[in-house]
């Protein structure tokens, strides 16, 4: 037993103890900032800690083989510790005002923390589950925590019957697929060739319809755009990056290592279904008021473009979808850092309420405005190389009428992105003017939209430093 | 395959007494389909969660059949059985203090009556 295979986990695990801990030491009136300060050093000292662990000689493993340390799954757990980062940063005083017990709230982002990481490693169909249950029951708390908004707990409830019924399907497909092949291990189920009989077949379709509920495309997004309504901003920030970037990571390793050889099967069936999410999280997107809504149905079209590079099936793509996951991060910080602050002094997130905000925030309105037109992909942000990146992967594996699909709808999504810079730069009338007073931006907010916007736009113009990391993450698994 | 209309009374009578693995698919997959359509078709939040546990030990008995009947020793299935086990606990756990919450909110706890956010 390596424990040293484990040494993020236990990190964050150390972390979540003593968050909880803490808070039931602390008096009841005590604030519980203090926490949220604990919980950012704490995870700035993992994310230095991880870089420690990228490796070019083989890679640890724990427990058997059951969970594999590689640079493919330390990628991703800087991914979602930085992610994790950033939205503490920008919450503190939205968790202060509107969460009623903070010090749970930040336990339970820990542990949702470590199901992603634990997703991240996961190399057996077994550490898989474990780790998406992890994340997606520590979510479904995490959406109900507005215990003053009714929509919080619609919202929660929304998710929990349909995420349990996507695990419930995806357990059936795991079951399948281990009576077909006799094993949880991706390594002996790659090697198996019963899967090319109908139960194992029938096993791999559950499975990733579980996943497609679980990074809602679209036929199964049902749930999404409500819950992202729903939930407390900082959560639905987590939802769009963490959620889906750890269902994107545990998606392609299942691919790539337990079923590459039904790549036959799933590769033309993601082109679809990428198509199909590309096109219809764009158009729902456009009538959309409300900007949390409205991110919620571009995260669908997020999904659809990486969906892209994991249906291109190699290094390329892989590369792509890695350097993508990470950028939308950055995108993601920038964007839900301003309509946590703008909800904080507003209360609300429509458009309405960003009304103005060139005047009164001139900073937040233009970190705004760089994060979204990095989602849509405009030259000098970071999107604009992701999405080359993917776009040349897909059609490098002869997927031109992909590649033509994104491109179009890309351009269509620079619509509704603008009209949200519309609504903080236009003019306002006499009457609006005098409403629209002045804010004090907090100084964890002003330093996560500052980052954001360096990395948005630096990532853009010398996408060597990330395209290099990326690199590194695909050089243990793709071999 | 077999020819469905040329069975006679005993071939189902022999069948249905030496119970081996199909029979426990059969047993799983109708558990999985009455689980689905409560699932689609049921109101309260209690049910649908009711529905979900059904379909998640369709999911379990499907597990620990497929362990008994492999060649060799092995007992990965059962493991993730018992591993499915608790994981079903905890989301019924959250499940019902979601229903006590959305009953304190809404004086119901009709799913299909929850429908503040649109578009």
């Amino acid at each position: 037993m390596n424990f040293w295979a484990v040494s993020t986990e236990i990190f964050i695990l150390v972390i979540m103890t003593v968050a909880l801990a803490v808070d039931l030491v602390l008096p009841k009136k005590e604030t519980r900032r203090g926490i949220g300060y604990l919980v950012i050093s704490g995870l700035l000292a993992a994310l230095v800690y991880t870089f420690g662990l990228y490796h070019t000689g083989p890679s640890m493993t724990f427990f058997d083989g059951l969970f594999l340390e590689d640079n493919y799954a330390l990628f991703f757990k800087q991914l979602f510790i930085l992610g994790m980062l950033f939205s503490v940063l920008f919450s503190l005083d939205y968790v202060e005002k509107n969460i009623k017990s903070p010090g749970e709230f930040y336990t339970l982002l820990m542990a949702a923390l470590l199901g992603m990481c634990v997703m991240a490693s996961a190399n057996d169909l077994l550490t898989m589950f474990v780790g998406l249950e992890l994340m997606t029951v520590s979510f479904y708390v995490l959406v109900g925590q507005r215990m003053d908004v009714p929509d919080s707990g619609e919202a929660s409830v929304k998710y929990l019957v349909v995420g349990a019924g996507s695990t419930a399907v995806m357990l059936y497909g795991i079951s399948l697929v281990y009576g077909a092949t006799g094993s949880l291990d991706f390594a002996v189920i790659c090697r198996s060739i019963q899967m090319v009989f109908s139960i194992g077949l029938a096993g791999i379709v559950l499975v990733m319809i579980g996943f497609f509920f679980k990074l809602s495309v679209i036929p199964f997004h049902m749930w999404a755009p409500d819950v992202y309504q729903g939930a407390p901003t900082p959560v639905t920030a987590l939802l769009a990056m963490g959620s889906k970037a750890a269902g994107i990571a545990v998606f392609m390793r299942a691919l790539y290592a337990a079923f590459p050889l039904l790549g036959g099967y799933w590769i033309p069936l993601l082109a679809v279904f990428a198509a199909i999410c590309m096109v219809g999280g764009n158009i729902m997107a456009i009538r959309q008021t409300d900007v949390k809504r409205m991110l919620a149905y571009s995260s669908i079209a997020q999904a659809g473009y990486m969906m892209c590079g994991i249906a291109s099936a190699d290094a390329a793509g892989m590369k792509a979808v890695l350097f993508y996951a990470m950028l939308y991060v950055f995108a993601n910080v920038g964007a839900f850092a301003v309509l946590t602050c703008v909800e904080v002094y507003r209360g609300g997130t429509t458009h309405t309420h960003l009304t103005g905000l060139a005047q009164s925030a001139p900073l937040l309105a233009a970190v705004m405005t760089v994060s979204l037109l990095s989602m849509a992909g405009i030259p000098p942000t970071a999107g604009f190389s992701g999405k080359m990146y993917i776009f040349t992967a897909a059609v490098e594996r002869g997927y031109l009428w992909l590649a033509f699909i994104g491109f179009l709808m890309s351009m269509i999504s620079v619509y509704y992105y603008l009209l949200v810079a519309k609504a903080m730069y236009r003019d306002l009338t006499p009457e609006e003017e005098t409403a629209n007073t002045a804010f004090r931006i907090p100084f964890g907010v002003r330093a996560t939209v500052l980052l954001s916007v360096i990395a948005t736009v630096g990532t853009g113009i010398y996408p060597e430093l990330l395209a290099m990391l990326t690199n590194l993450a695909s050089q243990t698994f793709m071999r | 395959m077999i020819d469905i209309f040329s069975l006679s009374v005993m071939d189902i009578v022999n069948w249905s007494l030496h119970v081996g693995l199909a029979h426990f698919l059969l047993l799983a997959a109708v558990l999985f389909s009455i689980g689905l359509y409560g699932l689609l078709t049921k109101k309260g939040i209690i049910s649908t969660l009711m529905c979900v546990e059904l379909m998640l030990n369709a999911a379990n008995i499907n597990l620990v059949a497929f362990n008994h009947y492999r060649p060799f020793q092995d007992f990965s299935g059962q493991l993730m059985a018992i591993f499915s086990v608790a994981v079903a606990a905890s989301e019924v756990a959250v499940g019902i203090a979601l229903a006590f919450r959305i009953y304190r909110e809404h004086g119901s706890i009709h799913v299909d009556e929850l429908n503040n956010m649109k578009g």
